[in-house]
């Protein structure tokens, strides 16, 4: 019985890893696409293998122009848009999860049921109103829309792992005398700097990733991040160039990859942001 | 993270007294409005840029709106709505948004979600990192990176008409012929590692003697999975449909790389519909109308989802 078992278990074993290989043989194809393009001095848009390998398209899209400004603006945009997110939601979480009062809940309500509307819905009006307080067209607008889009989700994720912060740590600093802000920013954070670095994280892959919020925004080309500019490839230069449009999404791509691997690794597996979002 | 979860559910009752008897000496309504005040920044922007472009659109959705000419707007009731219901493109984009969902996000991402998450389960470890590398790598690229990709993959030279060729099956040209199927598949192929990391969380909190004592009983790999663990992970399936479906129903930038809703408007899902409306048609108050509507649709699956969370939570 026991030996059954056994085998019927290693059967199932090699059966469940011949079901995911399929599945990931199916997923990988476009990203060989891409990798494979960018070094191969005659790309189409098929999977092949390199005629030779050739870095001409990664020299030929490191220019000011197509890859250095538009990658500056997605940092500024990015950056901007998350610091902001992160220090506001520090501040806001700090006194949901350590006083109490009976707005904390309908406000944690309010926030959780925010973070999941479709923002890509009120974009229309977002755009119309900035044009009516002369935001449009202007980094620091667009720095403002996406901290408040990525606010939500951040104080609630926030608010979470400040929970997992035992208080009598604090209370010890409170005894001698230090404020809340300093406690906040002296014991609570430095505890909680996985949590923060999840946040931190989240709200910068979420914000670089984004199109439709500059697209929508930012009208001048001179201020377009990288999400918006990669069209660029399409179109207006007349033949697709589709090596130097691999080797620019790798080069777009690779922040965002390593971040979320250095995430990833800190917590012990990916499961970290599937876990956050379950509540 | 589970740490995190128990902390919320133990929530204001079981708060500590020292705290209390610490900053007691403060006393006084003053004090809980200097506590509140670090929420101060966090609100002024919440309230400056989500509720007040959410309450613009309630106001314009109302208006007749125009790109060029601002100032002559006025009120027309529900003309919009009554404009849309009437149009045929508009009940077009319902419909292509409806099977969108179903298609990408109730079917495809959920069950293969699903299906991944089980696998590994059993699967032995070098195939788990690499299919769970490869999958959650589509995840995280930038939506127009994974746009490209998959209009690559998809068009008339691309990859999967090679490999159809290969296998000597007849080729088509996706984006022109099945051009909703196509992005659907893309959203697929984009969103499934999401589920499949909140399932394998779920397969993992299920105790392993249950499941085991079902095997020693003879139970059937179909029954056990029926009758023990989607019962046991009902509500991480119900939260994960809801944050599926509200993903799917915001997907713009995707289809817009792929298709620009077309060919005609064959994959022209809500999102983008509200666009040309506003943009290309210079209709804000239609568009806006539109967007109304999309913003009703997500704020009801958003209370499902809260409702199923206060359950946890």
């Amino acid at each position: 019985m026991a030996s059954t078992l056994t085998s019927r278990r290693r059967s199932r074993r090699l059966a469940a890893d011949a079901g995911l290989l399929v599945v990931a043989a199916a997923f990988v194809l476009p990203l060989a696409w891409v990798i494979l393009s960018s070094v191969d001095p005659h790309a189409g848009l098929q999977v092949k293998t390199p005629d030779g390998i050739t870095f001409g398209n990664f020299s030929a899209v490191l220019k000011p122009d197509i890859t250095f400004t538009p990658l500056l603006n997605s940092l500024i945009l990015c950056g901007g848009g998350t610091l902001l997110t992160v220090v506001c939601a520090a501040l806001a979480a700090y006194p949901l999860s350590r006083f109490t009062s009976r707005l904390n809940r309908p406000f944690l309500l309010t926030i959780l049921f925010a973070s999941s509307l479709p923002i890509t819905a009120i974009m229309v009006p977002v755009y119309a109103l900035f044009v009516r307080v002369n935001l449009i067209d202007t980094m620091q607008g667009t720095i403002f829309f996406f901290a408040a889009s990525q606010l939500p989700f951040a104080i609630w994720l926030m608010k979470n792992f400040m929970d997992g912060v035992p208080r009598e740590l604090e209370e010890a600093a409170w005894t001698d005398g230090a404020s809340s802000l300093q406690s906040l920013v002296r014991i609570v954070l430095p505890l909680m700097a996985p949590g923060v670095a999840v946040v931190t994280v989240f709200s910068f892959v979420m914000m670089w990733g984004n199109f439709f919020v500059p697209f929508m925004l930012l009208l001048t080309p001179d201020q377009m991040p990288a999400s918006v500019s990669i069209n660029e490839f399409f179109g207006n230069r007349g033949m697709v160039a589709y090596g130097q449009l691999a080797a620019f999404s790798v080069i777009y791509s690779t922040p965002v990859i390593l971040l979320y691997v250095l995430v990833a690794r800190r917590l012990g597996g990916g499961f970290a942001l599937g876990g956050a979002v379950k509540g | 993270m589970s740490a995190g979860t128990g902390a919320t559910r133990q929530r204001v009752p079981g708060r500590p007294v020292g705290v209390r008897a610490a900053s007691a000496h403060r006393g006084g309504p003053r004090r809980s409005l200097t506590r509140a005040l670090p929420v101060a920044p966090a609100l002024v922007l919440l309230l400056l840029f989500l509720a007040g472009p959410i309450a613009y659109c309630a106001y314009i959705a109302f208006t007749d709106l125009q790109l060029t000419g601002q100032a002559h707007s006025s009120f027309v009731g529900f003309a919009n709505f009554r404009t849309a219901f009437k149009d045929e493109a508009f009940r077009n984009a319902v419909w292509l948004t409806l099977v969108f969902t179903v298609l990408s996000s109730l079917v495809g991402q959920n069950t293969l979600g699903l299906a991944l998450a089980a696998l590994m389960q059993r699967a032995s470890k070098p195939v788990r990192t690499l299919t769970g590398g490869i999958v959650i790598t589509s995840w995280v690229l930038p939506e127009v990176v994974a746009g490209f990709l998959l209009y690559a993959f998809f068009r008339r030279e691309g990859t999967l008409n090679a490999i159809l060729d290969w296998l000597h099956l007849p080729r088509q040209n996706w984006l022109f012929t099945l051009p909703i199927l196509a992005v659907s598949f893309a959203n697929v192929w984009r969103g499934t590692a999401f589920s499949m990391l909140v399932y394998s969380a779920a397969l993992n909190d299920i105790p392993k003697e249950i499941t085991e004592a079902a095997e020693v009983d003879g139970a059937s790999g179909a029954r056990r999975l029926w009758h023990i663990t989607l019962p046991m992970i009902r509500r991480s399936i119900g939260t994960n449909l809801m944050l599926n479906t509200l993903q799917t129903l915001s997907v713009f930038g995707l289809i817009w790389v792929m298709t620009r809703g077309g060919p005609g408007n064959r994959s022209q899902t809500l999102p983008l519909f509200m666009y040309e409306q506003a943009f290309q048609n210079s209709m804000i108050g239609y568009g806006t109308a539109v967007a109304l509507l999309l913003l009703l649709v997500g704020s009801l699956f958003a209370l499902v989802y809260m409702r199923l969370l206060r359950t946890e939570v």
